[in-house]
């Protein structure tokens, strides 16, 4: 499909939106998209997600083609293809592959904010503990050496917690 | 006018139109919506409807569950015109329910991208606010539902740009000075490198509609919700101290105060009104009141208006289907009737 503003590029970036009270939806390349403000997360980072996965893929084709998540039935070229995941379950079937993409996304890998119910306890101790020693600076900062002192035990009884949790494992 | 009213960010109504909240969750044992077939969607959509409604809190009672395939389309376009829910969500409505909390200020939907999108409204500045509410909320659903989450990758989404904290903070902010002085692209390129994207209120033209601009978060994995909210509103004061400044610098421009009062004389006196032309006249009369033209104005009024105007919502209140030249004399009077109600132009300086 061709692009629709430049009718000239293969269309990549499918909008949706509200124009004048109706739904409307356009395929566009990723220049247009680009220069009408559709770019998207990945435009800003200097790549777009179907060149991304695309390169994976031709890496991996023949090898990692074939595998595929037990939950959703997802191959990796599925994601690839659609740059969607199938389930959470495709997460840990296909971390390999999928984390280059989480890096150069997000710059990191490694959660830091709100745990869910489901996290494991060394991680929500060592979650504690980081939250604590951004207290801890902000206090010292503050000179709340009282509130310093305390967060400081606090921290001391989380890296015990840690330990013996780890000890139990 | 003292240096203070560009860096007073108390009150910083005259840049900030609104605030949102929105976190991205998904239940552990469902694959996510791309591939749930119509069955699964229904499962989901009972489940999460159930803990939302038969929650033990105080706001359960509040929520009312819509179906989203019962809706007209005149209803299911309106809830975007109000960004109460994406485009992305009406444009295939099978399967999909959506919980609207009684003052519109929270709207839950259900199947979107993401099995569950919890989303906080709210009007001005008030990031804090927003963001305690929908983690309140969040937590509610989390001792019910089993939310995907994983150790290193935190919450887990259909997308990966949402994985890690499922967060998206925004704010929506009138920048008509930033936008005329040309400003807008370096602006957009240089936030890119702090992790923040802005863009125009549905994601459409750079040329944003009525000046109109959505500024988030980007990155939600490696930052606390807490961090990503503070660098958003470090990034928003920035930004509200340079449209002030560059608001000051084009306030006494006659050109600008002409286009600024014909605006106005539309507004008051037309007998019909495209929604494009009213959101551009709107525009230039809120610029008016922030640069202090009109002094009985207020910018809840115009904010109101730029909603109430849109097709799809004017059809709503209206409650019928209309024409578009119907809709343009109904447009026209609605706002003729809202700006007459209390507004006297401030005669700011004759020269």
């Amino acid at each position: 499909m061709l692009c629709q503003s430049c009718e000239k590029k293969q269309a990549t970036t499918h909008i949706k939106t509200i124009v004048n009270g109706e739904l409307k939806e356009y395929n566009l390349c990723s220049e247009c998209a680009q220069k009408l403000g559709y770019g998207s997360f990945f435009g800003s980072f200097g790549f777009d997600l179907d060149k991304l996965f695309g390169s994976f893929m031709e890496g991996k084709s023949g090898t990692g083609g074939k595998k595929r998540c037990q939950c959703c039935g997802s191959s990796f070229e599925d994601i690839a293809k659609s740059g969607k995941i199938g389930c959470a379950e495709c997460y840990e079937v296909f971390r390999d592959e999928l984390m280059p993409s989480v890096q150069r996304i997000h710059g990191r890998t490694n959660h830091t904010g709100k745990l869910a119910h489901a996290a494991g306890t060394e991680v929500k101790i060592k979650n504690e503990i980081a939250k604590c020693r951004y207290e801890l600076e902000k206090a010292i900062k503050a000179q709340e050496f009282e509130k310093a002192a305390e967060l400081r035990d606090r921290i001391r009884e989380l890296e015990q917690a840690n330990a013996a949790n780890k000890g139990e494992e | 006018m003292s240096e203070n009213k560009y860096e007073n960010l108390k009150d910083v109504s005259d840049v900030v139109i609104s605030t949102r909240i929105r976190f991205a969750r998904n239940l552990r044992e469902y694959p996510f919506p791309c591939r749930l077939n119509d069955e699964g969607r229904r499962k989901v959509a009972s489940i999460v409807k159930e803990a939302v409604l038969d929650g033990h809190s105080a706001i359960s009672g509040r929520f009312r569950y819509i179906q989203m395939s019962e809706l007209t389309q005149e209803e299911a376009v309106s809830l975007v015109e109000r960004h109460l829910v994406s485009p992305e969500f009406i444009s295939n409505r099978q399967g999909r329910g959506l919980l609207l909390l009684d003052d519109e200020s929270v709207s839950i939907m259900i199947n979107e991208e993401d099995h569950v999108r919890i989303q906080v409204i709210s009007a001005g500045m008030k990031l804090d606010e927003a963001y305690d509410l929908a983690d309140k909320i969040d937590t509610l659903l989390d001792e019910q539902l089993n939310f995907a989450f994983d150790d290193t990758l935190g919450y887990l989404t259909q997308c990966p740009t949402n994985i890690g904290t499922g967060m998206r903070a925004s704010l929506m902010l009138h920048l008509p000075a930033l936008l005329q002085s040309g400003a807008m692209g370096r602006i957009a390129a240089s936030l890119s490198k702090l992790g923040l994207v802005i863009r125009g209120q549905y994601g459409e033209g750079t040329d944003s509609r009525g000046a109109i601009y959505q500024l988030s978060n980007q990155v939600t994995l490696g930052i606390s919700e807490q961090e990503a909210v503070k660098n958003l509103r470090d990034i928003a004061h920035q930004l509200i101290v340079q449209e002030r400044n560059a608001r000051e610098s084009i306030a006494e421009n006659i050109t600008i105060q002409d286009k600024v009062y014909r605006s106005y004389g539309v507004l008051q006196y037309a007998k019909l009104i495209s929604n494009d032309e009213c959101m551009e006249h709107l525009s230039n009369l809120r610029f008016g009141i922030e640069a202090g033209y009109f002094k009985d104005i207020e910018f809840s009024t115009v904010n109101r208006l730029m909603m109430e105007i849109q097709p799809a919502t004017l059809m709503k209140n209206i409650g019928k289907k209309l024409s578009p030249a119907e809709r343009d004399r109904i447009r026209a009077e609605l706002v003729k009737t809202a700006l007459s109600q209390k507004t006297v132009p401030a005669n700011r300086r004759l020269e």
